[in-house]
């Protein structure tokens, strides 16, 4: 309650003050139009920046802050690491490349750049990683930061767990396993609910209206419960095959992503199919491929591909959830989910050993990372691509 | 057309459940169990009846509140060889922690829905500001972290570093009001974090939308001040689709409780959907499943129906 | 204290496109008088709307005024705080915007929107600007005058609520008042009534206004002096008489000219010969709504026949049942003299060949993923079976019968072309079929008349070279004047009257093409005042309830 007065108080002092900076302002400049004609929620907004600002000067200057310098450090070197990007992307390539380069934002090439590491990370997972994935060592719960004097092992740089498995083996495999199977699950929902969903919108009729009932009914379970039950079935078929149930899950999640698809593509294809152009196609006495792959596909090209990068961060998500709960990647694969449920109970040693509680959140952070990294780039490509529609 | 949808999904929740394979008094029991022993509980669950009398049972006994008998129960009964009458039922299970969770959801609509409402508007006000950009990233971030990350950092800076609120949220029966509030103060947290995100970019998108167009520009061009063009002329045509992104959220809200619930070990009814998924407990698991659904569906039902009564062209027909 | 209400000067104004900013005007300057009309014209890009609106101080997000001032009685608008611009705004200057359905709030009630500008800057109490609109409505002869301001705008017809925003714009009695192309949405029937409304009110009030259109018939008609804009800049000034009489500038000229071009007659059809496309007893109907009742008509070879009819009379209706999209549910097309299968799934390549179409939105009828060259390549390819050397010179002949060289337009995609270059590549795709018929659905309307005019041209000329028949579906009579052989009227999915163009331009005439042949607007600046004298004051009002019903 006096925690809540305080705030109240400081903001009306807060106003207070920038009523009276606008006044300076005002004055001083001779009532030039931009301080004349600013509200004065526009000069608290200012204010209030300027205090976070501070907030956070002081805070790097606190001893016990070790997160929230890591936190500032690893953003500074995104921004430089996301501007080189840039301006690597800018100087080198073809004129196409270099011209997107150059309209880029910062997010969109930071997206670009996290997007290239994890490819690479997860293409040559094998060659990167220092030991095999389901490799297991003696040292059990070795604490990270390879120093043995706090625990560490330098042949184990981000340690060990519980059945002395090494984590940063673990971490690269997982970009490997938790990274393809999601992007494998999306291809599938693509190729199933996409062309059911064009199919819909060309043929018409009954079959559009079947397959849109369907979809209707399976979008109104909400997705994580309905791939829930599904997977408890799943895991009664898949007995002690543990492999089979990763299986299955790819299955059902790329069923229950292809009803989202569906309709997208099925959106999509409407709005195409009603152009003129494709009338014209149709009375030139075209056959249903020449309108499907020449008329309809290059001009949804756009929107798909935007769907297809949120649609993998949804299953890439999805499949993480599942992990984290304990019924979606199986072991020995390593992966992300299943790291952080493992793992969790580190951070409560935050105030020991901060790099010990950062190892749970370094794994469900690669998680974050990335779809981060793809919604950046898919936000740019939306707005790239409405921008040229006005 | 709503209860038509929740039937229908009734239908596949119990078609999928009964794809299971084999025996399920069988798997109950173990290999060891005796023919008799099985098929005693298969009388007793009702096992021996066919698929559509099971159903038509099932869902009389959900209509009257009825959600069946726990497996985990049912088993644990046998073993002790008590007498059937005294087991718990899905219902008992599951009503307590219905109440958990929706005082849970409550608390972060509570706090999201004003929340993200109110930023939502500002950033559409001053879009293309500073204040867009930091929040454009800011809700990009959340929004494409998963739930148990958001949780986990919580965790860490309000819990663990700082002993403010209590990361394990053990809720029990006849709780003082204000440590329940406590207790369930982190988890809401962490959905808040999630749900603030999606609600204050919808909403954003909804007021540009409608800042953009012609009779907003009409009111500037007739001179009212910029209060009265935002409440009398945008806020009554914004009503429509800033109930459409609440209800939608909160639909939203049903399934990162699931995960949420987990992580804090918070008693609601994700934390025992989760568990029964893992023990195949196959009532519950459909009970919780049918639970959800019917929440998700109201609520964007509730949405279509509040979207409509809130537009003038529909209320005042020709 | 002089009689200049508003006085612009060397206004400039910027715009954003892709994060840098490029001139929209650049400089223009104006003079207003008190109780004067000036018309501000121009082609779509002109930047009328921007100066009408920046004559109020005001700019649309991502645009801003760079340099010049805005004298509105004496106060600088560029410079005027925002309280104080607020003060003027719909007080002593007033806006009527394109799109009245738009502009109006869905929310609330008209007479609530009315009397808000008079009851928000003191002018009168909220009882007395209920009244006063009443007044205005009924002066504006809108139908039900007590009532019609207790209604939802969407309850309210577009000509309707036209007015109702002109009424609004009245109810502080503002000095000036902006109205862009308050007209431009309307059939012309209904245009007619509302250019009579404005014009009335604006004289009796003795109201100053600018008047924005692209239609100089239409500004004939409202303004005392008109200015020509073109890309940001003024071409010239004068008064209204003198620019209709003695345009000064070749910009002007060209303008002026567009109208005239007429094609010389063609004799008159032999009976003995078979149509190229004859429609009998055609019926048709979307679901269970019918859209066409009985509608028959021919088209002979060589000739063009102009299908005209407001919107909704359903001329492209027809259209479609000619290309088999919407099969008739009575009735048949014949083809030379034998009858077309209803479906165009049924007919042959041959038939299919025979029937070409240009679309009137050159945007959607081209793939925008292809270029120019594999859009004509295609119907070569596809009909004539012809391959690569013979396929490629095909459409370097099809591309200079269309002035579009092949050695530059060929590689280009249909973004990179303007709107009278689309159209054009788009009968060039109907070319390449070598088809006997092809239906033109507006293909000029979305076009400015320098522009539709070289269409025009380009149709006439294919014509004579090549023999083709053409049915010509529009609105605009001045298109029907130009090009038509033939004439046929529609209205409400009946064919009202047919015949030779020299027959239908000449009376007696069916009273529904009386009606709409007079409501074109002419360019002689009393056409409006002769023609409401002709048909008698009440009669227009009567005619507006009539639309209603």
């Amino acid at each position: 309650m006096i925690t809540l007065l305080w705030i109240i108080g400081g903001l009306l002092a807060l106003l207070a003050i920038s009523w009276v900076l606008r006044k300076l302002a005002q004055v001083v400049t001779g009532n030039k139009p931009r301080f004349r004609d600013m509200p004065l929620a526009v000069a608290l907004g200012y204010v209030l920046g300027v205090v976070v600002l501070a907030f956070g000067v002081w805070l790097w200057f606190q001893p016990n802050a070790v997160f929230f310098r890591w936190f500032v450090q690893g953003l500074a070197i995104s921004v430089v690491a996301a501007f080189i990007f840039r301006w690597l992307g800018r100087t080198v390539g073809t004129k196409t490349t270099k011209k997107a380069f150059r309209q880029m934002p910062l997010t969109a090439s930071f997206g670009f750049l996290v997007i290239l590491i994890y490819a690479i990370c997860a293409i040559f997972a094998g060659v990167l990683a220092p030991y095999g994935q389901a490799e297991v060592f003696q040292n059990v719960n070795v604490l990270p930061g390879g120093n043995p004097a706090t625990g560490g092992d330098p042949a184990h740089l981000l340690g060990t767990d519980q059945i002395g498995r090494d984590l940063l083996t673990r971490l690269i495999y997982g970009a490997q396993n938790t990274v393809g199977i999601a992007f494998a699950t999306v291809c599938l929902a693509f190729l199933v609910g996409g062309s059911l969903g064009f199919l819909a919108a060309v043929f018409g009729g009954w079959l559009d209206n079947i397959l849109s009932r369907i979809v209707d009914v399976l979008m109104a379970i909400p997705s994580l419960i309905f791939a829930l039950l599904l997977m408890t079935i799943a895991s009664a078929w898949a007995g002690s095959q543990q492999w089979l149930l990763t299986v299955y899950m790819v299955l059902i999640i790329a069923l229950i992503d292809s009803t989202r698809v569906f309709r997208l593509a099925r959106a999509v294809g409407q709005s195409i199919v009603v152009m003129d152009y494709v009338e014209a196609a149709k009375l030139r006495g075209e056959g249903l491929g020449y309108l499907i792959f020449r008329e309809i596909l290059p001009n949804a090209t756009a929107p798909l591909l935007a769907e297809l990068g949120l649609r993998f961060c949804f299953v890439f998500l999805t499949i993480s959830a599942l992990s984290f709960l304990g019924i979606g990647i199986q072991p020995p694969l390593a992966d992300w989910g299943t790291m952080v449920r493992d793992l969790a109970q580190f951070i409560n040693f935050a105030a020991f050993s901060p790099l010990a509680a950062a190892l749970p959140l370094m794994a469900a952070g690669a998680i974050a990372l990335l779809t981060v990294a793809v919604n950046f780039v898919v936000d740019w490509m939306l707005h790239k691509s409405s921008g040229l529609k006005e | 057309m709503g209860l038509l949808t929740l039937f229908v999904v009734s239908i596949i929740i119990f078609t999928a459940v009964n794809m299971l394979p084999g025996d399920f008094a069988q798997a109950i029991l173990g290999q060891s169990a005796t023919p008799e022993a099985v098929a005693a509980i298969r009388r007793d669950l009702g096992l021996d009846q066919p698929p559509i009398t099971r159903y038509f049972t099932w869902l009389a006994g959900v209509l009257q509140g009825d959600l069946g008998t726990s497996f985990a129960q049912a088993n644990f009964a046998s073993f002790v060889g008590e007498d059937s009458g005294t087991r718990t039922t899905v219902a008992d299970q599951i009503a307590p922690r219905i109440k958990n969770t929706l005082f849970l959801a409550g608390v972060t609509a509570v706090i999201a829905v004003p929340f993200a409402i109110g930023l939502g508007i500002l950033a559409a006000l001053y879009r293309n500001s500073a204040f867009d950009k930091v929040s454009n990233v800011f809700t990009l971030t959340s929004i494409s972290s998963p739930e148990f990350f958001v949780a986990y950092i919580l965790i860490l800076f309000l819990a663990v570093l700082n002993p403010w609120l209590p990361s394990l949220s053990n809720i029990y029966d006849g709780m003082a009001f204000s440590d329940r509030l406590e207790k369930t103060m982190l988890p809401a947290l962490a959905l808040t974090l999630v749900v603030t995100a999606h609600m204050m970019r919808m909403t954003r998108a909804a007021i540009i939308n409608l800042l953009a167009s012609p009779y907003i520009e009409m009111a500037r061009l007739k001179g009212m001040k910029p209060m009265r063009v935002i409440v009398h002329h945008a806020l009554p045509n914004a009503l429509a689709p800033i109930i459409n992104v609440v209800a939608l959220n909160l639909a939203y809200l049903v399934t990162g409780v699931v995960v949420v619930e987990v992580v804090f070990v918070y008693p609601g009814v994700g934390q025992l959907f989760v568990d029964s998924v893992k023990i195949r407990d196959i009532p519950v698991v459909q009970a919780c499943c049918l639970i959800f659904a019917a929440v998700y569906i109201l609520l964007n039902l509730l949405a279509d129906i509040l979207s409509i009564l809130s537009n003038p062209r529909l209320r005042h027909p020709k | 204290m002089s009689d200049t209400l508003l006085r612009i000067s060397n206004l400039k104004i910027e715009g954003r496109s892709d994060e840098t900013w490029m001139p929209i005007i650049k400089g223009i300057d104006l003079e207003l008088k008190k109780g004067e009309v000036l018309g501000l014209i121009g082609e779509s890009g002109a930047g009328k709307s921007t100066v009408g609106l920046a004559a109020m101080g005001y700019t649309r997000d991502g645009v801003r005024i760079t340099d010049g001032e805005v004298l509105f009685d004496g106060v600088d608008l560029v410079k005027a705080s925002l309280p104080d611009k607020r003060a003027l705004l719909g007080k002593r200057i007033a806006y009527v915007a394109q799109s009245a359905a738009a502009s109006f709030n869905p929310a609330h009630k008209l007479i609530n929107q009315h009397v808000e500008g008079p009851v928000r800057h003191g002018v009168m109490s909220r009882a007395e600007s209920e009244e006063d609109a009443i007044r205005l409505y009924e002066r504006l002869r809108l139908p039900n005058p007590q009532e019609i301001g207790f209604r939802y705008p969407h309850q309210v017809s577009g000509g309707q609520l036209q007015r109702a925003m002109t009424a609004m714009a009245m109810s502080c009695r503002p000095d000036l008042i902006i109205f862009d192309e308050p007209t431009t949405a309307l059939d012309v029937t209904t245009q007619i009534e509302v250019l009579a409304a404005i014009r009335d009110i604006v004289d009796q009030f003795g109201t100053a206004a600018i008047y924005i259109t692209h239609d100089l018939a239409v500004v004939a008609q409202m303004a005392d002096r008109i200015k020509v804009l073109l890309r940001g800049e003024e071409v010239e000034e004068a008064s209204t008489e003198e620019m209709l009489s003695h345009p000064k500038e070749e910009y002007t000229k060209s303008l002026w000219s567009v109208r005239s071009f007429k094609r010389p007659a063609k004799p008159a059809i032999q009976t003995d010969t078979t149509p190229v496309i004859r429609l009998k007893d055609v019926n048709a109907s979307y679901g269970q709504t019918p859209v066409l009742h009985d509608v028959s008509f021919d088209i002979h070879e060589g000739r063009t026949v102009a299908v005209v009819g407001e919107s909704g009379s359903g001329k492209s209706t027809a259209a479609r049942c000619i290309t088999g999209l919407l099969p008739p549910t009575n009735g048949t097309v014949e083809l030379d003299g034998s009858a077309l299968p209803a479906d165009f799934r049924k007919r042959s390549k041959d038939q299919l060949r025979q029937i070409q179409m240009i679309y009137q939105m050159a945007d959607t009828a081209l793939n925008p993923r292809k270029s120019v060259g594999e859009i004509i390549a295609r119907p070569v390819e596809f009909y004539m079976g012809l391959k690569g050397r013979e396929k490629r010179k095909r459409v370097d002949q099809l591309m200079d019968q269309i002035e579009l060289p092949a050695s530059e337009f060929y590689d280009r995609l249909p973004s990179e072309l303007s709107g009278g270059q689309k159209q054009r590549v788009g009968i060039a795709r109907a070319l390449a079929a070598e088809p006997k018929f092809i239906i033109c659905d507006e293909v000029t309307s979305a076009l400015d008349q320098l522009v539709a005019e070289g269409i025009l041209k380009l149709l006439a000329q294919l014509q004579d070279e090549l023999k083709l028949s053409y049915m010509f579906i529009t609105h605009d009579l001045a298109t029907v004047r130009a090009i038509a052989d033939d004439v046929v009227v529609m209205k409400d999915g009946r064919v009202i009257e047919q015949g030779p163009k020299a027959d239908m331009f000449t009376p007696p005439h069916h009273p529904y093409t009386d009606l709409l042949l007079s409501s074109v607007p002419e360019m002689d600046p009393d056409w409006l005042s002769n023609l409401l004298e002709e048909r008698g004051r009440d009669n227009v009002g009567d005619m507006a309830t009539d639309k209603m019903a």
